[in-house]
């Protein structure tokens, strides 16, 4: 459409019982000054949840964030839980205190990008970028 | 998802089809006609547009999340389009209403969107209307609006609204003051908010006494008090909801809002359809700046 | 020094009782040829400005600190923060860190720990000794303080919003070992405040949330009158992306609502001010957070004065535990950490805390290994008897540029503290959010200079290299979180459970009533109720709160 690109929209959702919300809070204003429209869901969701609400938000990525420990367990029940509301195709993206050798087992459960502390914003927003694009090719392609 | 599983979707309140559907048609794809089409309109008819506004922070989201409770406690089906404004410079938007009514994220008959405005023009109230029409027709009401009232365009949207409430609370007081002008007109409903914080009784006497203005004028605006928080005073305002609604359907008020809304609508959705003809006019036009823009603006609209 | 009447007074007053009572750690304090180190340097001529901004070490306004001979006389204590898995295997860690010159035990608990729930909630799932050891009930806590007297070592709990539940369990064990309520010593967080805006362990809404913390302080006043009974916590708002100021202001601002709700509930000052106590984070500007700690220091002591008409000194000090940055710490060459740490503890020391923690080298990562956790240890024993900066008190004062920071940093933070009195108080303040997006703005700028390159931080946005080893790291085994929910399963069965029921009725009531909670709390800790099973009552009670955003 002339006049008007069409817009990203992402969920930021923080699974589990931990309240850092410092870093889910800031991508999201980095998502919003690169242009996302960006949703967020407040700490301590559960995977269900935030899945529900990407599906009634309509987004075209979900981002997590966990600084306790817990991905392992909670990325993967928020892909989980997609699937089960028949939104697998909407890519999930992490972030947190991860160890690189949790990295292979997340990718594994169907995350597709994971960044530690220290990724430059700019990083993190491109992958949405990406992770967007392909979904919405995805979805035209259908 | 194709247009035939879009519409069938839509038919059997499949969320995922209920929410493509509010970003095809925000997005002007070229399936908006279809799904548009496909609605039932004796439900829209039916359903009870409530919008909810305020300044930022006085508790329209909170609020929101009670009357979501108090709804589905009698198993009504229930819609929100919760729109915050987009960034003028990045033309993002960081939508944080949702946080607050996180706790029906699992009820599959509570509906929750949020929408940008995207710095439209025109256009919002086509495509919050659209929205609300949506929702309504896949069972839902009432359809809340919420929206901060601060601008001309937010203004517009609670057009949209069968009945109004003003969301205000103690302590903002310089914003009170910036929209007594405009949106204390269009409100139905007063609602002082934090009513469990110091100054709400000032607050509810100022309110009183403009509810008596407006009603001598002829009007019918009330006051009601709530701790949104905590969750008192939300029956009796849904209570006065509800008896302005059926007064206003009664008297003929409802149906005149009605017409108004629709014809916004259809004003606002004119100008967006004709925008891409506009700009490639515009555009093949050539880059000579000779003569009047307002002229020129004329010579263009003749050809079409 | 001694010629200006009011050095002299501090001198006959305060210094000789305190020399008396608390001998220094040496007779002479000397530089390796023999010079000695001035206990407290002070300018050539003492005049009243100087007296009313800074004065002596011990005495009012506490710029200089809260004791007369500060470190001379004993080191700050060394706290390391620990706890992960289960009761058994922190144990484990404590008795390594006592044994390796840890002065106190500072214990971490897991997040259902924190917020409520048993390891059996469905909450819980994945998040069971995670963060720190998972607390299910009494039998939980006995194993984890197994073969550790705790009439002499001090305990530092953080835990907040169901800190009473935790320090209820802690007498019990205390009783078990057959130490009185009085002998007693250590700190709960229970800073409830700084959850809502900075932390997210909350699980009942402010108002109840304060009851609880009064109920606390009244009770330990007179049963665990060693106890601090509340950290006032800047250093998780400081963790949140806040500038100084603002941990100044709102860690200061959450301490007079608490100080209000004491008095409020008919507490007399004097009998709980001096078992308030601080904590602040350690950050990388070091001269900025110097500054910092002192005016911190200063602005509190007027605020008792001024504001609460506090009559004893000891009501108006403000001691302080400080831990370094986490949020500095980088997972990118990680030995960067060690120097970070370094002068972080340094800011912390010159600032004149009373305790620290030095975080480890891989926390960017997961929890720290034993070897790091020594490693930050030994940082903070090099500072102690190597650098010889705790020899003299206040070592910096006078300088140009800490007095003006120091100023500047109280005044502007004590503006803060207006706009929010303005605002009808801090827990309005926060409620509204006003709080919550200060810290988010200052958060969101930071991390945008750094974006932008405007601030380097070494090895992350300048000098990366790149790295091929990893560092070993410390892994939660998940069969820890199988293993704990066995052990609450046969905790179920085995208790009298009859006993358990009367004892949660009678705490329902309780919390219904305007009764203290303490008691009821501690009757149900014995009984072996679960900290689920209690924080379940209080929430039935009091609500729960929800994210604000
Ligand atoms: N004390 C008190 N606080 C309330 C009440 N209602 C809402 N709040 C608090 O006020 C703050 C703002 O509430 P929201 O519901 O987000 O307000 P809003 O009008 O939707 O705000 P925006 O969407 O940002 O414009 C939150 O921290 C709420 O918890 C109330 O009745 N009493
Ligand atoms: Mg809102």
């Amino acid at each position: 459409m002339a006049g008007r690109s069409r817009k990203y929209r992402v969920l930021i959702g923080k699974p589990g019982l931990d309240g850092h919300d410092r870093g889910a809070k800031i991508l999201a204003r980095a998502l919003r000054d690169a242009g996302f429209e960006a949703v967020y869901t407040g700490i301590r969701r559960t995977a269900d949840e935030i899945a529900a609400a990407a599906v009634q938000e309509d987004v075209s990525a979900v981002g997590l964030s966990s600084l306790s420990g817990a991905h392992l367990r909670l990325f993967p029940a928020v892909v989980e839980a997609l699937k089960q509301r028949g939104a697998g195709d909407i890519p999930v993206l992490g972030g947190g205190v991860i160890p690189d050798e949790d990295l292979a087992a997340l990718k594994q459960a169907g995350i597709v990008e994971v960044y530690t502390p220290g990724t430059p914003l700019a990083q993190v927003v491109e992958a949405f970028e990406n992770a967007c694009d392909r979904h919405q090719k995805g979805r035209s392609g259908k | 998802m194709n247009r035939e599983d879009l519409l069938q979707g839509l038919k059997g309140r499949d969320p995922r089809a209920i929410a493509r559907a509010i970003s095809l048609v925000e997005d002007g794809d070229p399936l908006a006609d279809a799904i548009l089409g496909s609605l039932d309109e004796s439900r829209i008819e039916q359903a009870l547009v409530l919008g909810m506004t305020g300044p930022p922070g006085a508790g329209k989201s909170t609020l929101t999340d009670q009357i979501i409770a108090g709804y589905r406690a009698r198993s009504q089906r229930i819609g929100v389009i919760a729109i915050d404004p987009s960034s003028a410079i990045s033309g993002g938007a960081f939508l944080g209403d949702r946080i607050r009514m996180m706790r029906h994220a699992l009820d599959s008959d509570v509906i929750v969107r949020s929408m940008a405005t995207r710095g439209r023009l025109g256009g919002l109230c086509a495509a919050a209307g659209a929205a609300v029409r949506i929702l309504a027709s896949s069972g839902c009401s009432p359809v809340i609006i919420e929206t901060v009232g601060v601008g001309q365009s937010e203004m517009d949207i609670i057009r949209l609204a069968d009945v109004t409430t003003l969301v205000l609370a103690p302590g903002l007081g310089d914003d009170i003051q910036a929209m007594k002008a405009g949106l204390l007109e269009v409100a139905d409903i007063l609602v002082v908010n934090k009513a469990d914080c110091v100054g709400a009784e000032t607050l509810a006497m100022d309110m009183e006494a403009v509810a008596r203005e407006s009603r001598d004028k002829g009007g019918s605006t009330e006051v009601c008090m709530t701790v949104a928080s905590e969750g008192r005073g939300i029956a009796e305002l849904m209570q006065t909801v509800e008896a302005l609604e059926k007064q206003y359907r009664q008297g003929g008020e409802h149906a005149r809002r009605r017409q108004h809304a629709y014809d916004l609508e259809v004003l606002d959705w004119a100008l967006e359809l004709l925008r891409p003809e506009l700009l490639e006019k515009i555009a093949k036009s050539g880059s000579n700046r000779t003569g009047d823009p307002r002229l020129k603006a004329a010579g263009i609209l003749r050809q079409i | 020094m001694a010629e200006h009447p009011k050095a002299r007074e501090w001198e006959e007053k305060v210094l000789k009782k305190s020399l008396h009572r608390f001998p220094e750690r040496k007779e002479k304090f000397t530089h390796h040829g023999g010079e000695e180190v001035p206990r407290v340097a002070c300018p050539e001529s003492i005049d009243a400005p100087y007296v009313e901004k800074l004065g002596f070490p011990g005495q009012y306004p506490f710029t200089r600190g809260v004791q007369p001979t500060m470190y001379r006389g004993r080191f700050w204590t060394m706290r390391q923060y620990a706890g992960f898995s289960n009761a058994a295997e922190s144990n484990k860690r404590y008795r390594y860190l006592l044994e390796h010159g840890t002065t106190g035990l500072s214990v971490a608990f897991d997040l259902p720990t924190q917020i409520g729930y048993d390891s059996d909630d469905p909450m819980s799932v994945g998040e069971v000794g995670k963060v720190g050891v998972a607390i299910d009930s009494l039998a939980d806590m006995e194993v984890l303080f197994d073969r550790i007297p705790l009439d002499t070592v001090s305990t530092s709990m953080t835990i907040n919003a169901s800190a009473s539940v935790l320090l209820a369990m802690y007498v019990a064990v205390a009783e078990k070992q057959g130490v009185p309520g009085e002998k007693i010593q250590g700190t709960i967080q229970n800073d409830i405040l700084k959850e809502y805006v900075a932390r997210g362990t909350y699980i009942f809404p402010p108002r109840p949330s304060l009851r609880i913390i009064t109920d606390i302080f009244q009770w330990c006043s007179k049963h665990t009158p060693a106890f601090n009974t509340i950290s006032i916590s800047g250093y998780h708002i400081r963790e949140a992306g806040s500038t100084a100021v603002q941990e100044v202001a709102f860690t200061l601002a959450n301490g007079i609502a608490y100080v209000q709700a004491a008095l409020d509930a008919g507490m007399e000052l004097d009998s709980f001010a001096r078992r308030l106590s601080f904590f602040f984070n350690a950050s990388s500007d070091l001269l900025e957070e110097v500054a910092k700690f002192r005016a911190a220091r200063r602005l509190w002591a007027r605020i008792m004065k001024e504001r609460f008409s506090a009559a004893k000194p000891s009501s108006m000090m403000l001691r302080f535990h400080t831990q370094t940055a986490g949020n500095t710490l980088t997972a990118q060459q990680i030995d960067n950490n060690v120097v970070r740490v370094t002068l972080q503890a340094l800011a912390a020391v010159l600032g004149g805390t009373q305790s620290l923690h030095t975080n480890s080298r891989d926390e960017a990562l997961a929890l720290p290994t034993e070897d790091s956790v020594r490693t930050a240890l030994r940082t903070q024993q090099v500072i102690a008897y190597e650098s010889g900066v705790g020899d003299s008190v206040d070592p910096l004062a006078g300088s140009y540029f800490i007095e003006q920071l120091t100023d500047g940093i109280e005044a502007q933070a004590s503006e803060l503290i207006d706009t929010i009195d303005r605002a009808g108080g801090v827990v309005a303040a926060i409620e509204d959010g006003f709080v919550q997006r200060q810290i988010e703005n200052s958060a969101y700028d930071y991390q945008q200079e750094i974006e932008r390159g405007e601030r380097v931080v070494v090895g992350v946005n300048q000098f990366q290299t790149d790295e091929k080893v990893r560092p070993p790291l410390l892994r939660i085994d998940p069969e820890v979180e199988r293993a704990q929910v066995q052990r609450l399963k046969a905790l179920r069965e085995s208790r009298d459970n009859g006993q358990v029921q009367a004892a949660l009725a009678k705490l329902g009531e309780a919390a219904r009533s305007e009764a203290n909670l303490m008691p009821a709390i501690l009757e149900a800790v014995r009984s072996y109720a679960t900290l689920g099973e209690i924080c379940r009552v209080m929430r039935d009670a009091f609500g729960e709160f929800r994210d604000a955003g």
